[in-house]
């Protein structure tokens, strides 16, 4: 696996360079129609597009249902992924530390909350949320994308943790270092990188969920995502400016993928690489 | 790895049970509380017992789904792992290009699941996408809202093209593990591109595969938001899967006794999925 063999190529190499083609050309066919007035995209097809146009941008960042959408789903997502990272990490820390009754089946039942199948649920979330007065809020959706994002944190960071030997708690307590001192100066620095993919995956499946966001706003804190699904008008849909709601939203995905491109793929395997 | 035990431990995943059960519980509850009545409005309802337990499993369009949505997870699967395991392999170890493709095939995964659909949408249709516009001037007839064979390609290309990544970035983690001394090893033995794989790289690679072809399972038997935006379940119903067939009985018809049923048997299958995920990772783990 050095310089060389890229040079000579492989047929998996080859296979690579083909799905990266066949990532990038819905994404390219994306931008392109981003960039054109609806007009030019109903009536000329064209693969090189002609007439280039930012006005569909300017209709996003200057209309509020649009950029206000983009704001609200940034809130939630970070309301979310700083409760279910500040709350994982002690879990994730007892788990892998203490033995006590019941651990087992509770990191079992906490996965199971990840595959409950949201469209029946969707009705009992909303009378929940009602009930308690948090309908149509960013914290709504925040506090029920945790039902997800919090298990995954949990077994993300519990798998990275367990692979720190316990010796370095032992150590920390000969050298006479209070717990807190011990957690917070020594424990959390060591798993920063874990603690980074844990941010990732949280900002990941927060930002990529549509039905519970949708379900449980309606005007003030409605999301972009739930925008983009209410674009047809009268005169039918406007595939330019929808076109460029898309690329805005893979934005934000893609600044977060580069600052934890070195940690992503161990991330995937929930820390439990071999 | 040893464990001191003590249960205040408890106190530790005190405030992550509490915030789970909360979104997790109490809806749950309330789906099970449905599954057992008939709900003609909020103030009006009767105990039915397990009679829609029975209606749903009885049913004809049920099982068509359910057998759709096999079928369909098992293309999704069989696709979906080789490919990925292929293109992890063609990726270099480390280095600049390894980043940057890292940071390539993370990008579906990052991009909202209706955004996927509304992308493949943009690009499948036949007047203005460019994939349909093409392919009809090639001389292909395609058109994925019409032809329920154009439909099902059109909502196979777009999952492999939204979730392959995650199966490559799994393999692509598993082969790091290899240590390089393996490969020289090789190297001097004379060993073909498939013994490689075979007796070095496979092996090390069991353990994310259990992980990749369960999320996989789980996931592709969930999904729902990008064929709805793609194809709203059409045409007729030839790519209706199980969460769409649900939604459309609980949100559409307001059905809410079968379909909160449906929901506990749908849900009872995904647990017994999840059992079989946990004990296969926690095998090797202890």
């Amino acid at each position: 696996m050095t310089k060389g063999s890229i040079r000579k190529g492989t047929p998996s190499q080859y296979l690579l360079a083909l799905y990266c083609l066949y990532l990038l050309i819905p994404i390219y066919w994306l931008f392109t129609l981003a960039l054109q007035s609806n007009s030019d995209i109903v009536e000329g097809f064209s693969i090189i597009p002609k007439n280039l146009t930012i006005d569909n941008f300017v209709e996003i960042w200057t209309n509020p249902v649009w950029y206000q959408g983009f704001l609200n789903s940034l809130t939630y997502v970070l309301i979310n992924t700083i409760i279910s990272v500040s709350l994982a990490i002690p879990a994730a820390y007892t788990f892998s530390r203490y033995q006590f009754l019941g651990d087992r089946q509770l990191f079992f039942w906490l996965l199971t909350n990840r595959m409950a199948p949201p469209a029946v649920f969707l009705l009992p979330f909303f009378q929940l949320y009602s009930a308690i007065g948090l309908f149509d809020t960013p914290l709504a959706v925040a506090l029920a994308h945790c039902l997800f994002t919090i298990p995954l944190a949990v077994w993300i960071l519990e798998g990275f943790m367990s692979s720190v030997s316990t010796e370095l708690d032992e150590m920390a307590r000969v050298d006479g270092h209070s717990f807190i001192f011990f957690f917070f100066r020594i424990f959390l620095p060591v798993n920063r990188s874990a603690i980074g993919v844990t941010i990732f995956f949280c900002f990941m499946f927060s930002w990529v969920e549509l039905l519970l966001a949708r379900t449980l706003t309606a005007t003030n804190a409605k999301p972009i995502v739930v925008t983009m699904t209410r674009t047809i008008s009268a005169s039918g849909i406007d595939w330019g400016v929808l076109a460029a709601a898309g690329v805005v939203t893979i934005i934000p995905g893609i600044i977060v993928i580069w600052f934890v491109r070195k940690h992503l793929a161990q991330g995937f395997t929930l820390g439990r690489v071999s | 790895m040893f464990k001191i035990k003590d249960n205040r431990g408890w106190l530790g995943v005190l405030p992550v049970v509490l915030i789970v059960s909360f979104s997790g519980v109490v809806p749950l509850m309330a789906v099970v509380n449905y599954s057992v009545q008939d709900i003609l409005d909020f103030n009006t309802r009767f105990f039915v017992g397990f009679q829609w337990y029975q209606e749903t499993l009885q049913d004809s369009r049920f099982v068509e789904a359910f057998l759709r949505q096999i079928a369909f997870s098992l293309s999704v699967l069989s696709v979906e792992i080789p490919l990925g395991i292929v293109i992890a392999r063609g990726m270099p170890r480390s280095g600049w290009l390894a980043s940057l493709l890292l940071v390539l095939l993370a990008i579906p995964l990052l991009i909202p699941w209706n955004v996927v659909g509304t992308i493949w949408q943009l690009f499948a249709r036949s007047d203005i996408g460019l994939l349909g516009v093409t392919l009809n001037q090639l001389g292909i007839s395609y058109n994925y809202t019409a032809n329920p064979v154009d439909a099902w390609l059109t909502v196979l290309a777009m999952d492999i093209w939204h979730w392959t990544s995650l199966v490559a970035l799994l393999a692509f983690a598993g082969l790091s593990s290899v240590p390089t001394a393996y490969y020289q090893a090789a190297e001097l033995d004379g060993a073909s591109s498939w013994q490689v794989f075979r007796y070095i790289q496979l092996p090390r690679l069991r353990n994310v595969l259990i992980i990749a072809i369960l999320l996989r399972l789980i996931d592709s038997f969930m999904i729902y938001t990008e064929p709805f935006v793609l194809t709203g379940g059409g045409p007729g119903n030839t790519t209706t899967f199980l969460s769409q067939y649900l939604a459309t009985m609980a949100v559409g018809q307001f059905d809410l006794g079968p379909a909160a049923a449906f929901s506990v048997i749908y849900f009872l299958f995904t647990l017994l999925f999840c059992w079989i995920f946990y004990t296969s990772v926690t095998a090797n783990h202890d």
